[in-house]
């Protein structure tokens, strides 16, 4: 062997991995060569673990235009257009440094969506801190929050939307997920593929620095207490030179000179040359020589493995160089040629004319390891999924725990985050942040596109499988809730050490799980992200897979929000409360335990209820809807009356099936059963919608009525909830803003 | 009428200044880009919000080098109507056609959200379809929208009655929390002595269709279309 097993273990190469190169290779490989494989070969890029499980989700369907595999992910929208959109990751540097950990994070995603030819319009983020009440978390809060608002708000597409969830799990690895869509004519999609030989490569962008350097290898590693040595390969991010890349690349993809695209993510300069060559089955041949570079001295090697941001990579059609050229100029920036497209399908990489390293594209692309590794369910499983004992008397009023849920950071309003952001940039946002799920209108059309981020982690603990279809159906019904036809998904799954079976365990079931919502709700998977290796010194995350869906709304004047509207309508409860209370965030918030089992899921009911909803939103007889998640009927109606100018309720709701193993009043106020919305009603629309409901098999019942300064809600007789809604908005609205207000 | 929207590297308002103008209220209107000399015969001038150059440097200080600004001064001194927006108010500042200067938010943070701000004069082409006292609900979206001038030049200000809009309550009142940023005297806009160039941090542009949550910023286009130079 031509490397010592420091040198391979600082690359992340196994044994076994390393004979596979020289068997592919047909030799030993070089250090460049070495490093070439490193980065390729990571968890991040290669998805090693991960792979034989996505292979079973659900990537086709009628609308989808086109699937993983590529930059982004794109379905139909109607009119010939393409929503764009793809969620990632940026979770280890985030933590690291986390201002330029999210603010890469957002000018990673935002590259893969323009690299497709599309025009980036909304931004979605899924974070996940440790306790807000703990000064080192409010650091970390505080830095991601500036990095996307900093990133997001110079570059001019709007921050539109997300969720955030706190705990103890992610106080060493908080999760920073980043969802980009963007618009595109079909016909204008353009793809990472490079061909025609002996067309020129061009790189253009930032020059290319030191920083970064095996990115890709850290985010496929645990943190220990020496994680902070690694700052310098967090990356910097420069939203200004992104946003004339943005630019100057729409407009060259405009026209056909240019045969393929892709930006310089994880891995580089080697990602980029590899992946387009081994896309379009080709070679690629680059001189090292021509990348413009940042700092002096630096070698083949690390110009290949630099993580530099704000860089692109164009294969240009040959003799319409100076066109493309041109339209960069016109933008001051640089478009290098770097080499060629070659017929032989190698990655040839030479400095200054001298071949320094020759490797086939594939495999380094294709022909990595795969690993199908071992897996079981935790030995305390059953323990986990057992209800905790509950001394009745010590249990607080209803009241009481209604007012500490909404002050809980998790629930509470998420105003001091997203004001950081512009959230109305390019005037197509008509659901402003905070609302429900986003949702912008594609103007020159009369359509609207909601989409929604969710995932809940506690379930997943719990029971990943159903913890994952839970995400699914709650990403899909909030989007249902705006109106909109749920069309096409994303997920972002952030587990931690896949070396651990208990750990693959919970992987296998989430994508399981996954896969089964998505096909009974019909929202494919077009593209997504893994995250593995999220523990610091040795304790994983709680195993957290976000979902992504986008919808459609064919009129965008039909789009509802969560608010009730105004008083005198009719307040109309859609499914039933089985008055669950496993992995509750009553259980959490109250009792502190994360325990007993997640809410069941019918997916048939689920869908039928979806369903439901769009329709009776397209006939107009919906006036807002809520569904009912976090903190159950209670916070979800509480929510129903917050930024609406004080317009309470007045409900009467029946009694929840079960005592969810505390009593039958929490189970029916606080239980989290899914498949439910709260929607609001015009009273002379009741009747007729109540009757369709019966004939769809959804069950609705009307509750009570829009109206008055308090909510009230009664059971059996009794009021257990009766407060002013100013009170109750109050708390909701500074739960989380005052642990971020009170600190300097 | 024909509007100009000056595009800078970094503008990214640009497009919502155009489709106010193009699409909302059905006037010409042309990007002009930075590197252009020729404002190519318009009557109106927009410098649009975004982050000119990165706000590298200080917000707006490289903008005012570009080759377009010559024209826009000269636009500017024959008395024809120019509007800052957001960016473009910053533009005006360095550019010495408006006087001032930004700080930071006072809390450091950037703002986005509906503001209520108070038309103080209406002898402006951006106001004059407004009434005196009106309460226009518009968006900031800004980290460094405190405005700031020396005690002697916002005397000078309030004098010539050049300032033109105040962030106040629902209500009008001109009170420290209806103020979002810090700005002396609550001052959101002014104008120059010619009352023609106008700047302002709230972006009237995204507040011209209901649907985007508020169409209090028509006023100001109708104002300036209606009653064009």
């Amino acid at each position: 062997m031509a490397f010592d097993t420091a040198t391979l273990q600082r690359h992340g190469i196994t044994p076994d991995e390393y004979a596979r190169i020289v068997e592919l290779v047909g030799r030993d490989p070089n250090l460049l060569e070495l490093g070439l494989f490193s980065v390729m070969w990571s968890e991040h890029c290669s998805y090693k673990s991960s792979r034989v499980h996505l292979k079973t989700l659900p990537t086709e369907g009628a609308r989808v235009v086109q699937g993983p595999g590529e930059n982004a992910g794109a379905v139909d929208i109607g009119d010939g257009l393409a929503a764009v959109f793809k969620i990632e990751s940026h979770n280890h540097p985030s933590f690291i440094e986390p201002y330029q950990g999210a603010a890469t994070g957002v000018g990673g995603i935002i590259r893969d969506i323009f690299t497709m030819g599309a025009r980036p319009i909304a931004l979605l983020d899924s974070l996940r801190f440790g306790p807000v009440e703990q000064a080192a978390n409010q650091r970390i809060v505080r830095g991601v929050v500036a990095g996307i608002g900093g990133y997001g708000n110079s570059i001019g597409i709007p921050t539109i939307g997300g969720e955030v969830m706190f705990d103890e799990a992610y106080s060493g690895n908080p999760l920073v997920n980043v969802f980009c869509l963007g618009l595109a004519r079909h016909d204008a999609i353009v793809k990472g593929q490079a061909s025609g030989i002996g067309n020129p490569v061009y790189y253009v962008g930032a020059k290319t620095g030191r920083d970064g350097i095996h990115g890709a290898t850290m985010a496929s590693a645990e943190f220990d207490d020496k994680s902070a040595e690694k700052r310098p390969a967090v990356q910097v991010g420069d939203p200004f030179m992104e946003k004339l890349l943005l630019e100057a690349c729409l407009e060259v993809m405009k026209t056909d000179a240019c045969v393929g695209v892709q930006d310089m993510g994880a891995a580089g300069l080697t990602c980029a040359t590899s992946e387009t060559g081994s896309r379009g089955g080709v070679g690629v041949e680059i001189d090292v020589q021509h990348v413009p570079q940042r700092e002096t001295g630096m070698t083949p090697y690390e110009i290949m493995l630099s993580e530099s941001q704000e860089r692109m990579l164009l294969i240009v059609k040959k003799g319409r160089e100076a066109e493309v050229e041109a339209i960069f100029e016109k933008w001051d920036l640089h478009a290098v040629r770097i080499g060629e497209v070659t017929a032989d399908s190698m990655l040839r990489i030479r400095d200054h004319g001298t071949l320094v390293a020759e490797v086939p594209n594939r495999a380094l692309t294709d022909e990595g390891p795969v690993y199908r590794r071992p897996f079981h369910p935790p030995a305390d499983l059953a323990e986990r999924q057992r209800m905790p004992q509950v001394d009745a008397a010590a249990l607080p009023t209803a009241s009481d725990a209604l007012l500490r849920l909404l002050a809980s950071p998790g629930i509470a309003s998420k105003r001091w985050i997203y004001r950081q952001f512009d959230y109305m940039v390019r005037t197509n946002t008509i659901v402003m942040a905070g609302l429900g799920a986003a949702v912008v209108r594609v103007k020159g059309t009369s359509r609207a596109l909601a989409m929604s981020l969710d995932g809940n982690g506690r379930y997943c603990q719990l029971d990943p499988r159903q913890g994952a279809r839970l995400a699914v159906a709650e990403s899909a019904r909030n989007v249902a809730c705006a109106g909109a036809q749920p069309i096409g998904a994303t997920n972002c799954l952030n587990f931690g050490n896949p070396e651990r079976p208990e750990i693959m365990w919970q992987f296998a079931e989430a994508v399981a799980g996954i896969g089964e919502a998505c096909r009974a709700l019909d929202t494919p998977i077009t593209g997504g992200n893994v995250s593995l290796y999220n523990e610091t010194e040795g304790r994983a995350i709680l195993p957290t897979p976000v979902i992504g869906v986008v919808g459609v709304v064919e009129d965008a004047a039909g789009v509802r929000t969560r608010v009730f509207p105004e008083a005198g309508l009719d307040i109309v409860l859609l499914g039933e409360n089985l008055g669950e209370l496993g992995g509750s965030e009553y259980l959490k918030t109250i009792l502190g335990a994360i325990a007993g089992q997640p809410p069941v899921l019918d997916l048939a009911r689920e869908r039928a209820l979806q369903q439901f909803l769009v329709a009776e939103t397209i006939v107009g007889a919906v006036r807002s809807a809520h569904d009912c998640s976090d903190g159950g009927f209670a916070v979800a109606l509480v929510e129903c009356c917050c930024d609406g100018g004080g317009i309470g309720a007045d409900v009467v709701v029946p009694q929840a099936a079960s005592d969810g193993g505390i009593n039958r009043e929490v189970a029916t106020l606080f239980g989290e059963s899914a498949t439910r919305v709260i929607i609001s009603v015009h009273p002379d629309a009741t009747e007729g919608l109540l009757a369709r409901a019966e004939a769809a098999g959804v069950a609705a019942a009307r509750i009570g009525r829009t109206g008055g300064s308090q909510i009230r809600i009664t059971i059996n007789g009794q009021t257990p909830i009766d407060c002013r809604v100013a009170e109750a908005e109050a708390r909701w609205a500074t739960g989380f803003s005052q642990w971020m207000e009170t600190q300097g | 009428m024909k509007f100009a929207v000056v595009v800078f590297p970094g503008s990214n308002c640009d497009h919502d200044a155009y489709h106010a103008a193009k699409h909302v209220f059905g006037q010409e209107c042309e990007f002009v880009w930075h590197k252009d000399t020729s404002l190519g015969g318009a009557d109106v001038v927009i410098l649009p919000g975004g982050f000119s150059y990165g706000d590298y440097l200080r917000t707006g200080a490289i903008a005012r080098f570009s080759p377009i600004m010559t024209a826009v001064r000269e636009f500017a001194e024959a008395g024809k109507p120019v509007i800052g927006i957001c960016n473009g108010f910053q533009i005006l500042m360095e550019c010495g056609l408006l006087p001032g200067a930004m700080l930071r938010n006072r809390d450091v943070q950037f703002h986005c959200e509906h503001v209520n701000i108070r038309v103080e004069q209406t002898d402006t082409p951006f106001t004059r379809r407004a009434a005196t006292g009106q309460v226009l609900r518009v968006p900031i979206a800004h980290g460094e929208g405190n405005f700031y001038a020396a005690p002697e030049v916002i005397a000078a200000l309030e004098d010539q009655r050049r300032v033109i809009f105040r962030y106040v309550t629902p209500h009008g009142e001109v009170v420290d929390a209806a103020n979002p940023n810090g700005s002396v005297h609550n001052i959101a806009g002014i104008c120059n002595e010619g009352r023609n160039v106008v700047g302002l941090m709230p972006h009237p542009e995204r507040a011209v269709e209901l649907v985007t949550g508020s169409a209090d910023g028509r006023v100001m286009f109708e104002s300036v279309i209606q009653n064009g130079f």
